[in-house]
C-alpha cells in the first residue's frame, strides 16, 4: 500500500503574509495558494468552506475575491460537501478555471468525477488546481457541537479556534481559554463514512498539505504532479511561501507515513469486519 | 477506415437528448466519426432503415411494452451488436418514462415502459439525464480502445468500464435497483459508506438533492430516476486502479480527441 501517494517533492511551508496566517489553521497554505492563484488568473474562482448559518457550521462557497477567501480561513472540522457546487461554479459562476480544496475523499470523488462527469457537463476539464489537505476523520455538525460544547464545555458562540494534534482535541475561546480533552473521547462521533476511507493525504490532489510532520504554525506540504509542481514553483518564486526541506524539521514525514499506515491499516481492518458483518452477509464495499 | 469500429444510435422512447449530448462534443464529434467510429445506424443522423450489425449500439430511450415495433427492434439490437450501451437513464433505469400511465396523445395505450435491460442484457450503462456529452466521449474512446488499442489500451479501457459494466449487469436484474435518490439512501448512507462530498448533488440534473447538514437530502418528487447521482457518487463505486491512473487517462482521451497533437 501506498501511504502517502505520489509525490514529486515534500516540504514544510508557510504563508509569508501576515494577515492570512492571523487567522489560518497552520501555514495558511490554502488560502494563499488559492489568493495567488486568482490574482495570477491561474483560476477564476475556488470552491472553499465559507460561513454557514450555524455558529461553526461550513457552507461550500464559490469565492471569487481575496475577501471571501480569507473569511473562509481555517479549519471547522466538521463536513462541509465541496463537490456539491462544483457544478454550480461552472454553470452559475461562469468560471473557466477552478480552485477547489478538498478532503481526501471530496479530492477522490473530484477525480472519479472527471473520470465520469454523468452528471457534470462541461465541468472536469475545467479544474485549475485542486488543494488537498490531510484528514485523519471528519465530525458531522452534531457531533462538532456534542464534542465543544458537552465535553469542551466551551459555548459555539466564544469558541475562535479547534484543533486536533498531540492527541487532543482542542478548543480555544475569544477570551483566551483552552479546553482539551483526550482525541480518543471523540472517536464515537465520527462520521461512520470516514472509517472506510483509504487516503489520509489527499493523494489525488494537486498539492495536499496539512499540520502533521512540521512544526508548530508550519504545514507540510505535497507537491504531486506537474500542475502542482508550476503553480508551487510560480508561488514560491513569488514570495508567497517560505519553505525548509521536510528533512530538516520535526517530527517530518516518519509522523506523517506512521499516522497514514495507521489510519489505513485501521480502515481497512474495518472493511474486512464489514465484508462478515452479520450471519452470512456482509455490507457493501465500495472499492472495486 | 478499416480499423474503425461501427457504431448504431438506436431510438427507443427517449427524447433524443442523449443524442443532443453525444452531440455536443461538437468538433469532437467529428473526430469521432473521422478517426474511431463509423455511425452505420442513427434514425436521426444517418440513412440507415433498419438495424445493422454493428460493433456497439448505444440506446437510448426505454422500450415501451405495447410499440410492437419497439420490442422488436430492441431484440434485434441485441442480436446484431457486439456491445449494447444503454445511454442514458432511460435506456439504463426508466428515467421519466417510469412515471408514465398512458392516456398521452397519439398513442394513449402506451402505458407500460421499462428500462431496456428488462428485455435484454445489457453491457454498458451511461446514466444521467442526459448524460454528459463529455462522459459520452469518454466512453466512446474507450469501446473504440478496448476493440481496437494494443493490450495496455485494451487492459486500461476494460479497467475504466468496469464499473459500468457492473452497473449494467446489476440493473438488468429487473427490479434490483431503484435507481433515484433511493440508492443512495439505501446503498450508501443506510451501509454507513456517506462522507457528504456533495457530488450526488452536483450531478443531479433536476436539483433533487440538497445537502443538508452535510448529508444529502433528496427530494423523492422531483427525482426523476435517472441514476445520476448513484453513478457519480464516489462510494457507491471506485476503484483505486482506474481513478490513481487519472492523469494517464485524461491524457489518453485528450490525446484521442486531439490526433493532430494541437
Amino acid at each position: 500500500m501506498d501511504y502517502l501517494g505520489k509525490y514529486k517533492s515534500a516540504v514544510a511551508a508557510r504563508s509569508t503574509c501576515s494577515e492570512v496566517l492571523a487567522g489560518s489553521q497552520d501555514g495558511g497554505i490554502v488560502t494563499s495558494m488559492f489568493i495567488y492563484a486568482l490574482e495570477e488568473g491561474i483560476i477564476d474562482g475556488a470552491i472553499v468552506a465559507g460561513q454557514g448559518e450555524k455558529p461553526w457550521q461550513p457552507k461550500p462557497i464559490v469565492a471569487t475575491s481575496v475577501e471571501e477567501l480569507l473569511s473562509s480561513r481555517g479549519t471547522r472540522y466538521n463536513v462541509c460537501p465541496n463537490m456539491s457546487v462544483l457544478k454550480e461554479s461552472v454553470r452559475k459562476y461562469g468560471l473557466d478555471k477552478v480552485g477547489i480544496v478538498g478532503t481526501p475523499c471530496q479530492i477522490q470523488a473530484l477525480r472519479k468525477a472527471q473520470l465520469y462527469p454523468v452528471g457534470l457537463r462541461d465541468v472536469c476539464d475545467k479544474i485549475a488546481l485542486a488543494m488537498g489537505i490531510f484528514c485523519m476523520e471528519n465530525f458531522s455538525y452534531q457531533s462538532m457541537t456534542q464534542i465543544v460544547q458537552d465535553h469542551c464545555n466551551v459555548d459555539l458562540h466564544s469558541l475562535k479556534k479547534t484543533d486536533i494534534g498531540k492527541g487532543k482535541y482542542w478548543a480555544y475561546t475569544n477570551r483566551g481559554a483552552v479546553s482539551q480533552i483526550p482525541l480518543k473521547l471523540t472517536h464515537k462521533y465520527e462520521q461512520p463514512g470516514c472509517h472506510v476511507c483509504l487516503d489520509y493525504v489527499a493523494n489525488l490532489a494537486d498539492i495536499s498539505t496539512g499540520s502533521v510532520g512540521s512544526p508548530d504554525g508550519w504545514s507540510t506540504v505535497f507537491i504531486r504532479n506537474n500542475n502542482g509542481e508550476n503553480i508551487w514553483n510560480k508561488a514560491v518564486a513569488a514570495g508567497i511561501f517560505e519553505t525548509k526541506p521536510i528533512e530538516s524539521v520535526k517530527p517530518g514525514l516518519e509522523l506523517v507515513t506512521k499516522l497514514a499506515t495507521e489510519k489505513i491499516t485501521k480502515n481497512q481492518k474495518e472493511l474486512e469486519h464489514r465484508a462478515t458483518f452479520g450471519v452470512g452477509k456482509g455490507l457493501r464495499n465500495p472499492y472495486i | 477506415m478499416a480499423n474503425k469500429i461501427t457504431v448504431g444510435h438506436v431510438h427507443m422512447s427517449g427524447c433524443t437528448g442523449c443524442l443532443v449530448s453525444l452531440a455536443d462534443n461538437y468538433e469532437g464529434l467529428f473526430t469521432i466519426l473521422d478517426n474511431y467510429a463509423d455511425l452505420v445506424y442513427c434514425l436521426t443522423l444517418a440513412d440507415a432503415r433498419h438495424i445493422p450489425k454493428m460493433d456497439v449500439a448505444l440506446v437510448e430511450g426505454s422500450v415501451c411494452l405495447q410499440d410492437e415495433c419497439s420490442v422488436e427492434e430492441i431484440k434485434e439490437t441485441r442480436e446484431r451488436a457486439a456491445v449494447v450501451v444503454a445511454l442514458g437513464g432511460c435506456a439504463a433505469y426508466g428515467n421519466i418514462t417510469r412515471f408514465c400511465r398512458g392516456g398521452q396523445w397519439n398513442q394513449p395505450q402506451h402505458e407500460g415502459f421499462v428500462p431496456i435491460g428488462d428485455v435484454i442484457d445489457v453491457d454498458v450503462y451511461i446514466p444521467g439525464c442526459a448524460p454528459c456529452p463529455q462522459q459520452i466521449r469518454n466512453v466512446c474512446v474507450m469501446a473504440y480502445l478496448l476493440l481496437k488499442g494494443t493490450p495496455e489500451q485494451q487492459a486500461l479501457a476494460k479497467a475504466y468500464l468496469a464499473p459500468l459494466m457492473a452497473l449494467a449487469s446489476e440493473g438488468s436484474k429487473a427490479t434490483s435497483s431503484e435507481a433515484c435518490g433511493c440508492d443512495i439512501m439505501t446503498k450508501v448512507i443506510n451501509q454507513g459508506l456517506c462522507m457528504g462530498c456533495g457530488t450526488c448533488a452536483a450531478s443531479c440534473p433536476v436539483f433533487a438533492i440538497t445537502m443538508e447538514e452535510g448529508k444529502p437530502n433528496i427530494n423523492r418528487d422531483m427525482c426523476i430516476k435517472c441514476g445520476a447521482c448513484y453513478a457519480a457518487c464516489p462510494r457507491a463505486f471506485f476503484s483505486f486502479d482506474v481513478v490513481n491512473q487519472y492523469e494517464n487517462i485524461l491524457g489518453i482521451i485528450d490525446g484521442a480527441m486531439n490526433p493532430g497533437g494541437n
